[in-house]
């Protein structure tokens, strides 16, 4: 599995082998972001940890993308739903708010996916986040024909996390997963 | 909200005189403006839902009006931790009156035009800033894990809101008179901003708002200056917001955002 950014501490040695953080980690990695199914919620980042509790509880502690985002409680309630699945009871799914999510944490897989889905994965460096006025544009590549003649339409897409973008050369308007 | 006022008054009335608990109080308060500012200008901008000026501009809108709504979840869920009982995120923006809500008079100021509504969101997108970046470096680790995830957020507000604002303020004579009128509407509401409440001071918010001031007064003139706008002179400031003495907009706003709560107690979907 391609996932660096969670921090893993691999205490539990005494722990049944199925049920090791990646074992877990592979569990949830079915559960998808309902907004754009082709990624799963290890590609996107936004599992911050897995922990077994003494009580045994096992815990998933994972992040928003943006603050508000609606599709949280649908991935919280599909992670337990995926656990319970797989006979676990006692579950508890924390939110944690610091670090801030960031388009960093998006695997490298996540972004393969993304592009041959239609949406144009983030610029690997933040350009956007900066609020001198006429900053440089970031050049977006189009998804359909790789051209990065294009033009932004909208820094506000049809989710918070997405802007709208149109292909100079094909014409294609398509959406980029914006960095953030 | 009954079980929420009697905690709050069993506190008092237990140690009257304790300083932990003034302190305790202050901060709740504190959050709670912060909570409730981005909860009104949340339900403002979401107003223009199906109604902008063009498709992406309304998606825009809604989009930021679905950050703020996500911040301000975020403050009432740590308010509701703080006070303890049955205080929950939703009785605290649901069942608390027109006086005990303690936002921003400018977030609640009407619509109007397209420009007004840019105007209030530039306006309050260069102070959340500025106020955000300092409750980063709170030493209350949740409100700066709060600010540090809004920030990326307001930044886009930002930039969005200045374009947006240069665009009106240097495009035709028509969005320029506009402009112009929306300054002169809003304007006596930006004073508030940086006038403290007694719940405003070092001990719960880290910093001292007055010191802002000056930075938002810079940002501001940049921007106006791109946008051929002219910053009044400091005329007559209107005050009260913070302390729940609201204009008459309010309670219109928190009729329509409580109604089902009011109507129905206890619904959920």
């Amino acid at each position: 599995m391609n996932y660096e950014p969670l921090p893993m501490n691999n205490e539990p040695s005494t722990m049944n082998i199925s049920n090791t953080k990646e074992a877990i980690l592979s569990l949830i990695e079915e559960v998808c972001d309902p907004e754009i199914p082709v990624l799963s919620i290890l590609d996107l980042g936004i599992v911050r940890d897995v922990v077994f509790n003494d009580d045994g509880q096992l815990e998933i502690v994972i992040t928003p993308t943006y603050s508000g985002c609606p599709a949280m409680d649908a991935i919280s309630m599909d992670i337990r739903l995926k656990l319970i699945e797989h006979g676990f009871k006692n579950i508890k799914i924390t939110y944690a708010l610091s670090p801030a999510w960031t388009t960093d944490w998006m695997s490298e897989h996540g972004r393969e996916k993304l592009k041959t889905y239609g949406i144009a994965p983030p610029n690997p460096k933040q350009i956007v986040c900066d609020t001198e006025l006429f900053g440089r544009d970031e050049a977006i590549q189009c998804p359909q024909c790789n051209s990065y003649h294009t033009r932004l339409v909208s820094q506000f897409g049809s989710t918070a996390c997405k802007a709208l973008y149109q292909c100079l050369d094909c014409q294609e308007p398509f959406d980029y997963f914006k960095c953030h | 909200m009954e079980e929420i006022d009697i905690t709050i008054n069993k506190n008092t009335i237990d140690s009257p005189g304790s300083s932990d608990n003034i302190l305790k109080r202050l901060k709740e308060d504190y959050i709670l403006h912060l909570a409730d500012t981005t909860l009104i200008l949340s339900q403002r901008n979401a107003e223009w839902c199906g109604h902008g000026p063009i498709l992406e501009q309304d998606i825009a809108l809604t989009n930021i009006s679905l950050d703020l709504l996500g911040q301000a979840r975020n403050f009432y869920q740590y308010a509701a931790v703080l006070k303890g009982g049955s205080a929950t995120e939703d009785t605290l923006a649901y069942l608390r009156t027109e006086r005990e809500f303690k936002n921003l008079l400018l977030v609640e100021q009407p619509n109007g035009d397209w420009g007004q509504t840019i105007l209030r969101q530039f306006f309050f997108s260069v102070y959340q800033y500025l106020v955000y970046t300092q409750l980063q470096k709170s030493a209350d680790i949740q409100m700066a894990a709060i600010a540090e995830k809004s920030i990326k957020e307001v930044t886009y507000h930002l930039k969005w809101s200045s374009e947006w604002v240069i665009r009106l303020g240097d495009g035709t004579e028509e969005s320029n008179k506009r402009m112009k009128q929306a300054l002169e509407n809003l304007w006596m509401y930006t004073g508030e901003l940086f006038m403290p409440a007694d719940y405003e001071t070092l001990e719960t918010a880290g910093f001292e708002i007055a010191l802002l001031k000056e930075k938002w007064f810079a940002k501001v003139s940049e921007i106006f200056a791109e946008a051929t706008l002219i910053l009044p002179a400091n005329g007559y400031m209107q005050t009260g917001g913070k302390t729940g003495i609201h204009t008459e907009h309010l309670g219109y706003i928190l009729v329509e955002l409580q109604y089902l709560q009011r109507t129905y107690p206890g619904a959920e979907w």
